[in-house]
């Protein structure tokens, strides 16, 4: 049911782990759900240089985030908010109909961190 | 060829050799039709009457009581359907558990929009319906109550004789769905006061494609399909007779072997519930410890979701199944993991594991060797838990 991309995605997912004090960090999903999506962010001079994350849910939900935060690093901020669900979709060559919703997550959860990372600038600043 | 073992024996099971060998000559040299006169559709004719000969038997049931329909989803719905619609005038009240297979609860809702009023009772955190419970909700016009024998999902096994007993005093119809306890729990439909009773062949090392329903002599229901006499008028359609000759030679085997098969798998299953509880933290046993099935363990792992575990355990060659709610198409976890109480987070992570004769003790070692670093893998991954000296929380 999941194409091979999906499936490496899955086994050997990029970017697992956490970033001790990072510039952004977002979370989305929760677990009554049953997906669950944290990313915490590196940027540095405006470009994501380092990107972790840490999942809970299908294999679906664990081969977006990975192929999300792939799609991301050394980009810049802006382009990685031009990422979206369709375009980690498209990457991993598609996904189950009953499984879209969770590359949503992907997306949400990375927009959700360059919040923070734009909320944290802002405080800096006003500092 | 890679090593494939194979723990989903509740989904369905590989047909018995000696079954397939029976159901053989019904597909070519006795391919008659068993309504024909000639010949070829008198042999035909005596092969069905033998197998439901053999059914009734292990069911303690008379030889016209059993009906041989397609499924097991077919025997409940027509259990439920044709006893509501044959008796609405005496009332319009069924009474049915929160964990009854789809079969029955969609059947049972059906119903619901015609007019029918339904009492889905609660189970306790083991999965038991209460009898007094069952009692107490029965009416004036209560016409039907329908509680599976033991539930698909977590194993767990009903007191249907107590229930049956409740039943026949009250003067009220027992359906039982038996679909999962054929092969591994003793029927007796007289002594349990069973009126219906659901089963499907390919549970028990029988093929797909056929089931049967238990009709107690003199139960007032209306047919499930019109057309010719087969079915004593009850189920028209042609017989599948490799289908039904293929059910009761497995009916009989099951039960002539069940004593020995069960025990074999009690044992195999709680080293691997004991071994995996034993080697993995925070895992949750769902079902009744002793009141169930043999072969079926069903374990709930925190932390993590039940399709990343299916897929991870594939890939290793091992075949179970979860009721997470990725694994079913829709968004909420499995009814019946919810009904004994499990928070959703808790039910996403459950993993059935049903076990069956041709499953070995070497297979229950390498699952237990293989599992734990899936789970740490998966865990590892997840934002839910922290990872604490000898011990796991949630964040």
């Amino acid at each position: 049911m999941y194409s091979e991309k999906v499936m490496d995605h899955f086994i050997n997912p990029r970017n697992v782990g956490e970033i001790s004090e990072p510039d952004g960090v977002g979370e989305v999903g929760n677990a009554r759900c049953g997906d669950i999506m944290k990313v915490f962010l590196r940027i540095e001079d405006n470009v994501i240089v380092d990107v972790k994350f840490k999942t809970f849910g299908c294999a679906a939900a664990i081969a977006t985030s990975s192929m999300a935060t792939e799609l991301i690093k050394g980009k810049s901020v802006d382009e990685a908010l031009a990422v979206t669900n369709k375009s980690v979709t498209e990457a991993l060559d598609g996904l189950p109909p009953v499984k879209l919703h969770c590359s949503v997550l992907a997306e949400e959860a990375i927009q959700k961190a360059i919040e923070d990372f734009k909320e944290k600038q802002e405080t800096k600043v006003g500092a | 060829m890679k090593k494939r073992i194979y723990f989903d024996h509740a989904a369905t099971t590989a047909i018995n050799r000696e079954v397939l060998e029976a159901m053989l000559p019904y597909y070519s040299q006795e391919f008659g039709n068993p309504s024909s006169i000639h010949s070829y559709g008198q042999q035909a004719k005596k092969a069905v009457d033998q197998a439901r000969d053999k059914t009734a038997k292990v069911l303690n049931a008379g030889f016209d009581e059993i009906f041989f329909t397609g499924s097991g989803t077919e025997a409940d719905n027509w259990a439920i359907h044709g006893v509501a619609m044959a008796n609405k005038k005496k009332g319009n009240h069924i009474i049915t558990s929160a964990i009854e297979h789809h079969a029955v609860l969609y059947t049972c809702q059906r119903l619901e929009k015609a007019g029918f009023r339904v009492t889905y009772l609660p189970v306790d955190r083991y999965g038991l319906v209460d009898p007094k419970q069952v009692e107490s909700e029965i009416g004036p016009d209560t016409i039907l109550v329908s509680i599976m024998l033991a539930n698909n999902e977590i194993g767990t096994i009903q007191p249907i004789k107590e229930i049956g007993k409740i039943t026949k005093e009250k003067g009220v119809y027992l359906h039982t769905d038996a679909v999962q306890g054929v092969g591994s729990i003793a029927i007796d439909v007289c002594d349990m006061n069973i009126d219906l009773l659901s089963l499907s062949a390919h549970k028990f090392y029988g093929p797909k494609g056929i089931g049967a329903l238990y009709i107690r002599k003199g139960t007032k229901m209306t047919p499930l399909l019109y057309g010719g006499a087969q079915e004593r008028n009850r189920r028209a359609g042609t017989e599948n007779t490799p289908g039904i000759v293929g059910l009761a030679t497995a009916i009989e085997l099951a039960r002539s072997n069940m004593e020995e098969n069960n025990q074999r798998l009690i044992k195999m299953r709680d080293r691997l519930i004991d071994g995996v509880m034993t080697k993995i933290d925070n895992v949750v046993l769902n079902g009744h410890p002793e009141l169930r099935l043999p072969g079926n363990a069903n374990l709930s792992f925190e932390f993590i979701e039940g399709e990343s575990m299916l897929l991870s355990l594939d890939l290793k060659g091992i075949a179970a199944s979860s009721g997470s709610a990725c694994t079913s198409g829709s968004l909420d976890p499995s009814h019946v993991l919810l009904a004994i109480g499990l928070s959703h987070e808790i039910a996403h992570g459950s993993l059935r594991l049903s076990l069956g004769i041709d499953n070995t003790e070497e297979e229950i070692d390498y699952f237990l060797d293989t599992l734990p670093e899936i789970v740490a893998r998966l865990r590892e991954m997840s934002p839910l838990f922290l990872q604490k000296k000898g011990g796991y929380s949630y964040v």
